[in-house]
């Protein structure tokens, strides 16, 4: 574990992703506890005030609320949301890929084509005719996106699955004495976990930004509630006379995708086994030669290998 | 992580003439692969350095020597084989294309001359049907045809020198017997030099004339090989021999020498075989051992076996 | 009775069926092998890679379904269906101890499963017996804690024989126990199985290629071509008096100290293609004495007294 964060912390962007969206996360976790004015309350009277007005740090919407409020509670509800569709994404996603990859044959063979044919369609299109089905809402919106990401999991999963599958300490396994209920909890899962967690790291700043997007196009969380997506949507329309309304969440977004993304990039880096053995760095075309001592005298052989250390 | 510094190799010396076959035997980790590679300036480099002695080609030191000369020796008058032929020729090109491209790296010829000579050496390496083979891929051929062609390659430039590291270790016994018998040959017909790595008695007595026995990346014992087969000097070659079971003897028991061999990143002071020897005497725990040479066998041991 | 039966058993791997044709006919790994070992006896089983010599080892120990034929463990027919049952008769010793070992897991662990899931032992007692066990083939307990990665190809081999050990089994499958194994730890693991097999009153199948290895701790031997058994006999005969011209080629391919080298076999040649098998004898291709006969009709293996089988019409005289 030492061993990783340090691994972590040397990669500078990495640090600073990680340094960034401690910082988001815990700004958020704090908000129920400060002061701030409730994020759904109007008044007319301060629609549109400007960042740094008194009382209002980030200034008003076009409905008066705060706009400090409302992004805090909004980064809150979007960051679950995400989280959770990762989450939701990776456990469905990750079983269907061991079963495949561990059962192969003809359960393999359904599953994924099943998968391909959620991968056929546009990602986007797929999670707007899910909502669309459902309804909307933020939890339809969650589950539309946590669906189309379901198949990114299978198929990485599943990967190596197959590969571990044909492992001899699976059969190993299966002659002491295990059903392959338990060979694939106890023996396979340990293997897969850091797969699936380097997925997830990787993964789950676009299904933040996937929420945003469906709740901007006004399918995910339905007003008056806040999340990062729908404030952008509404300041959408006074996009030109009054930018801060959609500059501020669409700040937050990128500060929480790109941070999301830098610590997952660096997350992956510290646990792929090849880096960490230093196997990446290519070898140079000729031996490097620090020779100490006197070379020996020519001898009359045709090849004479001559005290030789290495 | 972290800078651990250790000798694979230390003060290694072995010869060749013209037309004989050395052979270095020892086991994993002994040093015996990074040895042969350090000759053409081939280990891994980081993390690989050589820190001392040389490597005479023709009486011309290799080590430290540019790049360039490096580069036109290798292949060219020293070629080496190696124990996995899939890992040596690349699976995407056809056989022909990659002796055609051995032999132009170093004769600016013709395509058409270097295919006929592709096919000629594929032929003296025994393909059966060389003509049409040459335009297979790697993965079509056999474990031991794909040896074959990487041996064909070695000789595509009529080296001095061949070094084979393991050649015949991934092979069945029957198709090892096969190539031994065509390096043995070769041997015989152009006066090659051979350094023959292996992990083997059986095929080190019936191809190599000397043999040099190592261990934990020194050389321990060197001499004609009926010589020091027959009456082991060093208490490791004989415990060693004893080790290997021999065709014809029936079911026995076997020697076996206790412990391990060390570690290279903690060699223990003095003989590395001290541990795990019978003969040991505190002295063997102390500084370093010379190879004291006697006519032409050579011992690194303060208690050598008494000849028989 | 035997300790292990085989009756005709054969395995086919099927082929990939091309579009718009039928499927084409199988490839024959094993044919119809049938065998017995006696309780208490080393088997031997030689062949060159692509023999057959592990699908037949996958098939005895229930990681792999025959095609046809009979498996008879102890008087009974081999039942996969309760894993539990079966792991208690049979045991497999991989050939990479290392991959055989889950990288995340600890050696108590590992070796912890078999007793618990076959014996259904209570943890305290798994401990100790864990303890005996690992006493049994020389090595400490410290390195229960430790990880599969953390040991040299030796030590894991002895993990892996300890491991089976804990399924105390009737009989113990070795499939190329030592051949990644340097010499000098080669001959320590060899004369541990050879200790532990008195101990414990085992039965071992020692598949190997290396035929000095398999003479030395065999009673008897079976050598395998083309996935069918072409000559059965004891160890100290077999390869000192081979009948069947292959086990000579076998014989005189491997090296030995003093023994000028020649070539056995100058042809170029190869095994026969498992796609299209030859309708003869399989090692006709390659064999100096074939004739038309061996081209046309699959030789049976008969008996040839004093306990040796062959299968070949031109047996080399004894």
């Amino acid at each position: 574990m030492r061993v990783f964060a340090a691994l972590l912390f040397r990669n500078r962007l990495a640090a600073f992703g990680a340094v960034v969206l401690g910082l988001i996360l815990i700004l958020v976790l704090l908000t129920p506890l400060l002061p701030l004015p409730d994020p759904d309350q109007t008044s007319t009277g301060d629609r549109f005030l400007r960042p740094l007005s008194p009382g209002h740090l980030l200034g008003t919407d076009h409905l008066g609320r705060d706009l400090l409020a409302r992004l805090l509670h909004g980064t809150r509800l979007s960051l679950a949301v995400g989280a959770a569709a990762a989450l939701i994404a990776a456990t469905i996603g990750s079983s269907i890929g061991i079963v495949a990859g561990y059962f192969g044959g003809r359960i393999d063979n359904v599953i994924m084509r099943f998968v391909d044919m959620l991968m056929a369609f546009p990602y986007i299109l797929l999670a707007l005719a899910i909502v669309a089905a459902l309804g909307p809402g933020l939890m339809n919106a969650l589950i539309a996106v946590a669906a189309v990401n379901v198949p990114f999991f299978a198929r990485n999963i599943r990967g190596i699955a197959v590969g571990l599958a044909g492992r001899e300490f699976i059969d190993a396994a299966r002659l002491s004495g295990m059903g392959h209920g338990r060979i694939i909890l106890t023996e396979l899962l340990p293997n897969v976990l850091p797969v699936i967690v380097i997925a997830m790291s990787t993964t789950v700043g676009w299904m933040i930004l996937e929420t945003a997007g469906l709740s901007f196009l006004g399918l995910g969380s339905q007003p008056p509630q806040a999340d990062l997506g729908s404030m952008l949507g509404e300041g959408r329309s006074a996009l030109i006379s009054h930018p801060h309304t959609s500059v501020v969440p669409g700040v937050m977004i990128f500060l929480i995708v790109m941070s999301v993304n830098l610590l997952g990039d660096g997350v992956r880096d510290a646990l792929d086994p090849r880096l960490r053995s230093g196997a990446l760095s290519r070898p140079q075309a000729m031996t490097r030669v620090a020779r100490t001592g006197a070379v020996p005298a020519a001898t009359e052989d045709l090849l004479a290998i001559q005290e030789l250390e290495t | 992580m972290g800078t651990r510094v250790y000798r694979a190799v230390g003060g290694v010396s072995l010869s060749v003439r013209p037309g004989e076959c050395l052979g270095v035997i020892g086991e994993s980790g002994s040093g015996k692969s990074v040895t042969a590679l350090s000759v053409m300036g081939l280990v891994a480099s980081p993390p690989g350095v050589i820190t001392g002695g040389a490597v005479r080609f023709e009486g011309e030191d290799l080590i430290g020597a540019p790049y360039e000369t490096l580069r036109r020796r290798r292949g060219d008058r020293v070629a080496y084989i190696f124990q996995d032929p899939l890992a040596t020729l690349h699976p995407l090109y056809r056989i022909g294309d990659q002796l055609a491209e051995a032999i132009r790296a170093h004769h600016s010829i013709s395509a058409g001359e270097a295919r006929e000579r592709a096919i000629r050496l594929l032929n003296d390496v025994r393909i059966p049907n060389a003509g049409a083979r040459i335009d297979d891929y790697p993965h079509k051929l056999s474990g031991g045809m794909r040896q074959r062609v990487s041996i064909a390659m070695a000789l595509a430039n009529e080296p001095d020198v061949i070094i084979a590291d393991e050649p015949t270790t991934a092979l069945d016994v029957t198709v090892q017997a096969q190539i031994l018998a065509l390096l043995d040959d070769l041997r015989r017909d152009r006066g090659l030099a051979i350094i023959f790595i292996t992990h083997d008695f059986g095929v080190v007595a019936q191809l190599c004339d000397r043999i040099a026995v190592m261990y934990a990346g020194r050389i321990v014992e060197e001499g004609p090989t009926a010589a020091v087969l027959e009456a082991p000097a060093h208490p490791y070659t004989r415990r060693l021999i004893d080790c290997v079971p021999e065709l014809g003897q029936g079911k026995r028991r076997l020697e076996a020498i206790p412990g391990l061999p060390p570690m290279v990143d903690a060699l223990p002071e003095g003989c590395a075989f001290a541990p795990r020897c019978t003969k040991a005497v505190p002295d063997c725990a102390r500084g370093d051992i010379a190879l004291e040479r006697t006519g032409t066998r050579a011992v690194r041991c303060l208690m050598p076996e008494e000849s028989a | 009775m035997p300790a292990l039966n085989v009756d005709h058993l054969s395995k086919t791997v099927a082929q990939k069926k091309p579009l718009l044709r039928s499927a084409p006919p199988g490839v024959r790994a094993v044919q119809l092998m049938s065998f017995a070992v006696e309780k208490g006896e080393t088997l031997g089983i030689v062949g060159e890679s692509g023999c057959g010599k592990s699908t037949l080892a996958r098939m005895l120990v229930g990681l792999l379904e025959p095609s046809a034929g009979h498996i008879e463990i102890a008087g009974r027919a081999l039942n996969t269906a309760d894993p539990a049952a079966f792991g208690r008769l049979i045991q497999y010793v991989f050939q990479d101890p290392i991959s055989s070992l889950n990288p995340r897991k600890t050696i108590r662990q590992i070796m912890g499963a078999p007793l618990r899931h076959l014996y259904r032992m209570p943890a305290a007692e798994r401990q100790t017996r864990i303890a005996e066990i690992f006493a049994s083939v020389n090595l400490r307990d410290d390195f229960l804690d430790r990880y599969p990665h953390e040991f040299s190809g030796g030590q894991a081999h002895r993990i892996g024989i300890a491991r089976a050990l804990a399924a105390s089994p009737e009989i113990i499958v070795l499939d190329e126990p030592v051949s990644a194994l340097d010499v000098s730890v080669q001959a320590q693991v060899l004369n541990q199985l050879a200790d532990l097999k008195r101990q414990f009153g085992l039965t071992y199948l020692f598949i190997t290629h290396d035929l000095a290895v398999v003479e030395a701790v065999s009673d008897r031997i079976m050598v395998l071509y083309f996935g069918s058994v072409v000559e059965m006999g004891r160890a100290e005969q077999i390869f000192a008096r081979p009948r069947h011209p292959y086990t000579r080629l076998l014989a005189e391919s491997a090296p030995v100290v003093g023994r000028a080298l020649k070539a056995p076999e100058q042809k170029g040649s190869e095994l026969p293609d498992p796609l299209n098998p030859p309708p003869g004898c399989a090692f006709a291709g390659r064999c100096p004495l074939a004739t038309d006969l061996c081209r046309r009709e699959i030789p049976e293996l008969r008996s040839m007294g004093d306990d040796q089988l062959a299968a070949c019409h031109h047996l080399i005289p004894g």
